[in-house]
């Protein structure tokens, strides 16, 4: 069975399963409302399938991830917010700026106004952040804790960025009320389902890129840099280059993942791409498991779907629950769900050789004996990079 | 396509390769300072393509920093010619990507890998993008014979971290091979290994010298005496004596440094 | 003039709450590795307390002056109890520690969210801390000047402790080579400890004197834990004389952006500053130096 799943069919036929999950049975089965609230999910999912590869297969701890997303959901709601207002208001100025500002659509506001630039600026703006950001720190070899304390900073000063130009940003309002996207009308079922299909697919598409980068030779060398730096560089490779590009992937796929969460929930403001967004995009990516690939994916979803039931009904609650989640995963099992069986068979054989009195010198078992194969490393090391 | 052989005939030779035009590491005046402590003080080195150099001396002599000087790990001063090109001040990739490999006292191999894997990273540095971003088919000719030369071909699977201690010693000397380096840099490779390891990793080292530029950090005098073709006595951060074994052991200065330390004889 | 001189000690004055802040993350993070997301809420804890402290003696110079110590334990016990339950076993996963201590953050600020409520609680300050000094023209608050004094007090204070003392001595040790100070002898276990208390409590003294500035509420720390981590960053792990050029640097530096430009884009501004510098000292102002591969 498990080297049926291993196999290039398998494989094939595991997507084939989530595809019609996602675009047959999902929206066969829920109401609209429903539907939209599973495409939001999706799209955080899609920003963990990045956190998977460059936190758990880079060893990155990535605690800005809101910033990319945020940069490709301002980008494309600034798209969105000019288009209407050509479109409904007549003036090309969106409302919000006659109500705090000038009423005049600043300079840099102008390019948007563009589909293709749009579509470009979404993958590449991100894209261009992560690399500036990730050249500067990695080919320094500024510290592993440097580069979290610098990541989550910068979704700080982001944030407060942001909060700070109510005129041109919609301030901690942030930017909402679309009413078209790329023409078609936001109110229609069918429009809402055609997106929830995009994001659908671009995870689908996300996770593909994943596996293929995982199980790629430039795969077993980012694990290889996430426990060793140092001995990468020493067989003469940089391994500043490595962690960029896993890195600036990240950003994109966040970037991309923020472009699609604009239209089917809404509204983009501060409060989703701060320090808290940022590092809460973690916890599912912990919980199922980081150096896995579906890990990820299935945990932001869970905690996504956990969060809407419990948060509302039991604000304090779920504050709680979410901070005894990051103790208890990160603490006590920092290889999420994905490592349980290797967990329960540890246990199960401790327990066995209590059990029988062998003697000293009986043949001890490493610990990661358990089974693994040549081609997965979904070890999370002791020893996280420093 | 030839079948690599990364293992040459022959045998390595005290003054290396007699034919041709052997290659050399030839380090000068090479200082190494850490906070106005000098760890390696002026040291002159020649090393020639065929000769299977050993480099001993007392603990704290500056062994381990010349090799990290060397490598580009700690900065120094002076020069470390390669053959013609200088290597001093590159950075540590740009040195390994001229030829120069080592290896460390703590095997560090890539535990969370198999050694196919350690293997085939280090074979790969001058791998295109597009190959890097496909799956990896089958085995390079290469990574094969390393793995042949090296024994490990039935634990090609198996991860490194489960490997005993002397088999990570010896993928790392697989991983220097394969990674095609024309100047060896090892550092204890013996260290903690059994008596029989140690003979099999001595004749290795004689079979891959004969072709290669080859320095070896080693204590133990009994395998110095077997394997080396010529020694360089290091103390003090300053190179007290060098020539073959015999010329050392017989040499005044030598002796006095070892005087009751029982390092020369012995361990 | 007068305003610049008044943006400078609003700098200074914004620079030693960072430092009281960041001495502790500063020597916890240098000892151990421990990134403690948890020690704003440490702050906080020593902001309420402050203000509980006010609530059972009236006269608010006494309870300025009670809270103080009692802040710092408050702090400290905090630190004690984070480190025993989660953190010893971590210390081995130091970026994972980052995530654990946001969980009990997030926990703290819920905590103090349900038991003083979501409202800001404001804390008075003494009568002889109100009004201003004149400095060459310029009106100083008085608690400003407070605080600036606090926090060089109490780094006079760890420094005679780590200068001074054995426990002093240990410290040092430890954070310079870890196993060997073990196997001289010295229980890097103890040390660990009270490290923690010293750095949290550090942390409580902070939240007592933030209260003289502003209003106290759950997610006080939120404010300054970015900026006392950039202070470490900025001033290299583990250093006291850095973490000080640091925090006041960034204090300054801070107030004279906001001042010419706004205040979000000063945030942005100091931000590229340090990536900018850490290109130049990607260790910080002042590093260790040792052997040591990583």
């Amino acid at each position: 069975m498990s080297t049926f799943l291993r196999s290039r069919w398998g494989v094939l036929a595991g997507f084939a399963v989530g595809a019609v999950l996602l675009l047959v049975a999902a929206p066969a089965a829920l109401s609209v409302f429903n539907l939209a609230l599973l495409g939001k999910f999706i799209c955080f999912a899609i920003v963990a399938v990045g956190i998977g590869l460059a936190w758990g297969r880079g060893g990155m701890l990535t605690l800005g991830q809101g910033v990319f997303f945020g940069l490709g959901a301002y980008i494309m709601a600034m798209h969105l917010k000019l288009a209407d207002a050509s479109l409904f208001g007549g003036s090309g100025v969106p409302d919000f700026m006659s109500l705090y500002g000038s009423g005049e659509v600043p300079g840099w506001w102008e390019p948007f106004r563009s589909p293709v630039v749009t579509l470009l600026a979404v993958v590449l703006v991100p894209g261009l952040v992560a690399l500036v950001l990730g050249l500067a720190v990695f080919k320094r070899r500024v510290k592993g804790a440097y580069f979290a304390i610098l990541s989550q900073a910068l979704a700080a000063a982001f944030a407060v960025f942001l909060i700070g130009q109510q005129a041109t940003t919609g301030g901690s309002n942030g930017l909402s009320g679309f009413r078209s996207f790329f023409g078609f009308d936001l109110k229609d079922p069918s429009n809402k389902l055609m997106l929830y299909s995009i994001a659908a697919v671009v995870l689908l598409l996300a996770l593909a890129a994943a596996r293929q980068l995982m199980h790629s030779r430039f795969g077993e060398l980012l694990v290889a840099v996430r426990d060793q730096e140092e001995r990468v560089r020493f067989l003469g490779y940089d391994p500043a280059t490595i962690k960029t590009v896993t890195y600036v992937i990240a950003a994109v796929m966040a970037g991309i993942a923020g472009a699609l969460f604009v239209p089917i929930v809404g509204i983009i403001s501060p409060a989703d791409v701060g320090v808290i967004p940022s590092i809460a995009f973690l916890i599912g990516v912990a919980i199922g498991g980081r150096a896995t690939l579906l890990g990820p994916v299935l945990g932001a979803l869970s905690v996504a779907i956990a969060q809407t039931s419990l948060a509302s009904t039991f604000p304090s609650f779920w504050v709680y629950f979410q901070g005894l989640l990051f103790v208890l995963v990160i603490g006590f099992m920092p290889g999420g769900l994905a490592s349980l069986p290797r967990l329960v068979s540890r246990l199960k054989q401790r327990n066995t050789e209590k059990r029988s009195t062998a003697p000293a010198s009986a043949p001890q078992v490493p610990a990661s004996a358990a089974p693994t194969t040549a081609t997965t490393a979904t070890t999370v090391p002791e020893e996280a990079s420093r | 396509m030839t079948t690599p052989t990364l293992l040459p005939d022959g045998e390595p030779r005290a003054g290396g390769l007699r034919h041709g035009r052997p290659k050399y590491l030839e380090v000068r005046g090479l200082t190494v300072a850490f906070d106005g402590f000098v760890a390696v003080d002026n040291v002159n080195l020649d090393v020639v393509q065929g000769d299977l150099r050993f480099l001993i001396g007392p603990n704290g002599a500056g062994k381990t920093t010349i090799i990290d000087a060397i490598t580009g790990l700690v900065p120094a001063t002076g020069s470390v010619n390669h053959t013609g090109t200088e290597i001093l001040g590159r950075k540590v990739h740009k040195i390994a990507r001229l030829g120069v490999g080592r290896t460390f006292q703590t095997a560090s191999v890539f535990e969370n890998l198999s050694v196919l894997q350690n293997l085939d990273i280090a074979a790969g540095p001058g791998r295109k993008a597009r190959e890097l971003l496909r799956r990896r088919k089958g085995v390079d000719a290469a990574v094969q014979e390393a793995l042949e030369i090296i024994g490990l071909e039935r634990a090609a699977d198996k991860q490194a971290g489960t490997l005993a201690h002397g088999q990570k010693q010896w993928l790392e000397i697989g991983m220097l091979l394969v990674q095609n380096s024309e100047v060896l840099l090892l550092d204890e490779p013996i260290a903690g290994m059994s008596q029989d390891e140690r003979d099999e990793t001595g004749q290795l080292l004689r079979r891959i010298a004969a072709s290669r530029i080859t320095l070896v950090i080693e204590h133990d005098m009994d395998f110095v005496r077997e394997f080396a073709t010529s020694v360089t006595v290091l103390a003090a951060g300053k190179v007290l004596s060098e020539g073959s074994v015999a010329q050392v052991q017989a040499d005044k200065k030598v002796q006095d440094v070892y005087l009751g330390t029982a390092g020369m004889e012995g361990h | 003039m007068e305003l610049l001189i008044g943006q400078m000690f609003a700098g200074l004055s914004l620079g030693s709450v960072l430092l009281l802040a960041a001495l502790g993350l500063s020597l916890t993070f240098g000892q151990m590795g421990v990134i403690n997301m948890a020690h704003g809420e440490f702050m906080m804890a020593g902001a309420y307390t402050a203000f509980v402290v006010q609530r059972s003696i009236s006269d608010a110079g006494i309870s300025l002056l009670v809270s103080i110590p009692v802040g710092f334990l408050v702090g400290g016990l905090l630190g004690l109890a984070l480190e025993a339950v989660l953190l010893r076993r971590m210390y081995h996963r130091p970026l994972d520690t980052l995530l654990v201590t946001f969980g009990v953050a997030l926990i703290l600020q819920q905590a103090a969210r349900d038991i003083f409520g979501a409202p800001s609680v404001d804390v008075r300050a003494p009568a002889w801390l109100q009004g201003n000094v004149e400095l060459l023209g310029a009106p100083i608050p008085l608690t400003r000047l407070f605080i600036l004094l606090l926090s060089l007090v109490c780094l006079a204070g760890l420094v005679a402790v780590l200068k001074g003392t054995p426990l002093g001595r240990r410290i040092r040790a430890v954070v310079l080579n870890r196993d060997l100070a073990e196997t001289s002898g010295i229980s890097t276990r103890r040390t660990d400890q009270l490290t923690f208390f010293i750095g949290s409590g550090l942390a409580g003294v902070a939240g007592v004197a933030v209260t003289l500035i502003g209003s106290t509420g759950p997610y006080l720390g939120t404010n300054y834990i970015v900026d006392a981590f950039l202070v470490v960053v900025a001033g290299g792990v583990g250093q006291i004389k850095g973490a000080v050029i640091a925090a006041f640097a960034l204090g300054v530096l801070q107030s004279v952006f906001e001042f010419s430009t706004t205040a979000s884009i000063g945030k942005v501004l100091i931000l590229v500053l340090i990536v900018v510098f850490l290109q130049l000292r990607p260790q910080g102002i002042f590093s260790l130096k040792t052997r040591s591969l990583a």
